[in-house]
């Protein structure tokens, strides 16, 4: 199968952030970003506040920034539809160069593009600082419901199964002289997407048999729970607790 | 006679679609001993596989492993007894870590931290695959995850093992290095395979499961030596392998 070492979100490392427990982290991440998405967006000086304090948190990671910069394309087609706003809103409009752009658009577009690049950044930061399992065993930690967290632990158990077969279905199709080169060939590739649905779902009957074969009665025996220091908590929870505090101060001075 | 680890008596299987797969098996193991089950594809022997433990239940007929009958409340202690090494080591290894892994089956019988880990030691010593316990499975070779498969079972200490198609996929080195483990583990096998000189090499003796029933019972050697036997089931050695020639399984 050929399978590559590591995966394709973690970046290994040994930073503070790479050792703190991913359940804090994950907690860290939620608090993040509902304190970013909870504030105004008129009050713009705290979206750069909170765009500084995640770039320290990049920096403490030592994950390079180019890394980090090519995962968050992931938020790229958000980006579209924001900078689309100002075009398709309505109400008052204001003159911005040639272009006359709604004012409500240009407010929403600043707020999906502020709001949604700090959650992105936060969360490939997360992806890249953490492995997958020990996402998984945070939900677990969590008190996330089994059924998801075991669906979750097997979409990273066997997605590169699939994807290795998927991949040998590719190369026996070219190898037969395929050529995905227009529409006419979609029905070709339809029909594989239609195979690898029926392969997996078989190959998840055979999964809960192999289970059942060993006693499997619905919940996962996850061999140790995670655990927390006083101090991981503590250093996990600076981040959200300073923007949190920014997010506070940003409602104080719309208020006033 | 002692009792008889697998004591299979007219077992009969319909699926739900009316397919009958078979037709009366009767089959016994004793403990120690190491059987091959040999048959053809579509003969039933996956079928068959699926009743030792009670996924699959008998339409009629009884299955009983070490005199305790299958029925709903001796279920778990049933697949305790039975351990399945099914063909696919990617069906049988969900978990993130071979460790893990290897400990799902004794965690599911309930056992303390300290014996699981001890199981999932002993279990992966045995297999040689200690070293790796903290890999994922799927940055393990086929050959390393079919052997992390049989510790996944060696875990839960059955009574017997049953091995699917134990050497198909296999390079040489790692088939032979699979017979070495099988051959260390001293434990009543059950081998499911249509590989005959795998089967004469570990097993001295071989049942032949073809159209649903059990249509030849004894030597391995001999079955293999009668080649009219051996075509009207769809059995073929490969090319050039004598069997004559071959000397008995150690054991």
């Amino acid at each position: 199968m050929g399978a590559g070492h590591g995966h394709v979100l973690h970046y290994h490392g040994h930073s503070v952030i790479h050792g703190l427990p991913a359940h804090a982290k994950l907690i860290a991440l939620l608090v993040f970003v509902a304190a970013v998405v909870a504030t105004p967006r008129e009050q713009i000086w705290a979206f750069a506040v909170y765009a500084v304090l995640l770039l320290l948190a990049m920096a403490a990671s030592g994950v390079p920034a180019a890394y980090l910069l090519r995962r968050m394309v992931i938020e790229v087609p958000f980006a579209i539809f924001a900078l689309l706003m100002p075009v398709i809103a309505t109400g008052p409009q204001v003159q911005v160069g040639p272009l006359r752009l709604s004012e409500a658009g240009l407010w929403g577009a600043w707020a999906l593009l502020a709001k949604g690049t700090l959650g992105v950044g936060a969360s490939v930061l997360l992806g890249a600082s953490t492995e997958p399992r020990e996402i998984v065993r945070a939900l677990d930690a969590l008190r996330v419901p089994q059924p998801l967290v075991q669906i979750a632990a097997f979409m990273f158990r066997y997605l590169e199964v699939v994807l290795a077969e998927l991949e040998r279905m590719r190369v026996a199709r070219e190898s037969r002289g395929f050529q995905a080169r227009s529409v006419r060939q979609w029905p070709v590739l339809a029909a594989t997407m239609g195979a690898l649905f029926i392969r997996s779902y078989e190959r998840g009957e055979r999964v809960h048999l192999a289970m059942l074969s060993r006693g499997y009665a619905g919940r996962m025996p996850f061999a140790e729970a995670l655990s927390a220091s006083r101090a991981q908590w503590l250093t996990a929870l600076a981040l959200p607790a300073l923007t949190g505090l920014v997010a506070i101060a940003a409602w104080v001075r719309m208020a006033a | 006679m002692s009792t008889p680890v697998l004591d299979l008596r007219g077992v009969a299987f319909a699926y739900p679609d009316g397919h009958q797969a078979l037709f009366g098996v009767d089959l016994h193991v004793h403990p120690g001993e190491r059987v091959a089950l040999l048959g053809p594809n579509g003969a039933g022997k996956t079928t068959l596989v699926l009743h030792l433990n009670g996924i699959l239940r008998a339409g009629q007929g009884s299955v009983t492993i070490s005199g305790l009958p299958i029925r709903d409340d001796t279920l778990l202690e049933i697949r305790r007894r039975v351990g399945i090494v099914f063909q696919d080591p990617d069906d049988q290894l969900f978990m993130p870590t071979v460790r893990d892994d290897v400990a799902f089956g004794p965690a599911n019988l309930g056992l303390t931290r300290e014996a699981i880990e001890e199981r999932v030691d002993g279990a992966l010593r045995a297999v040689g695959m200690l070293d790796f316990a903290d890999r994922p499975p799927h940055h393990l070779s086929f050959g390393q995850r079919r052997r992390v498969a049989v510790a996944t079972v060696l875990a839960m200490e059955p009574e017997i093992l049953v091995l699917d198609e134990p050497s198909s996929n296999l390079d040489p080195a790692s088939r032979r290095e699979l017979a070495e483990i099988v051959e260390s583990l001293g434990v009543t096998v059950l081998m499911v395979t249509h590989d005959l000189p795998y089967a004469l090499q570990l097993c001295e003796r071989a049942v032949i499961l073809s159209g649903g029933t059990i249509v030849a019972d004894g030597r391995t050697s001999r079955l293999l030596a009668d080649p009219d036997l051996l075509a009207r089931h769809r059995l073929e050695l490969p090319f050039g392998f004598d069997p004559q020639t071959v000397p008995p399984p150690r054991g």
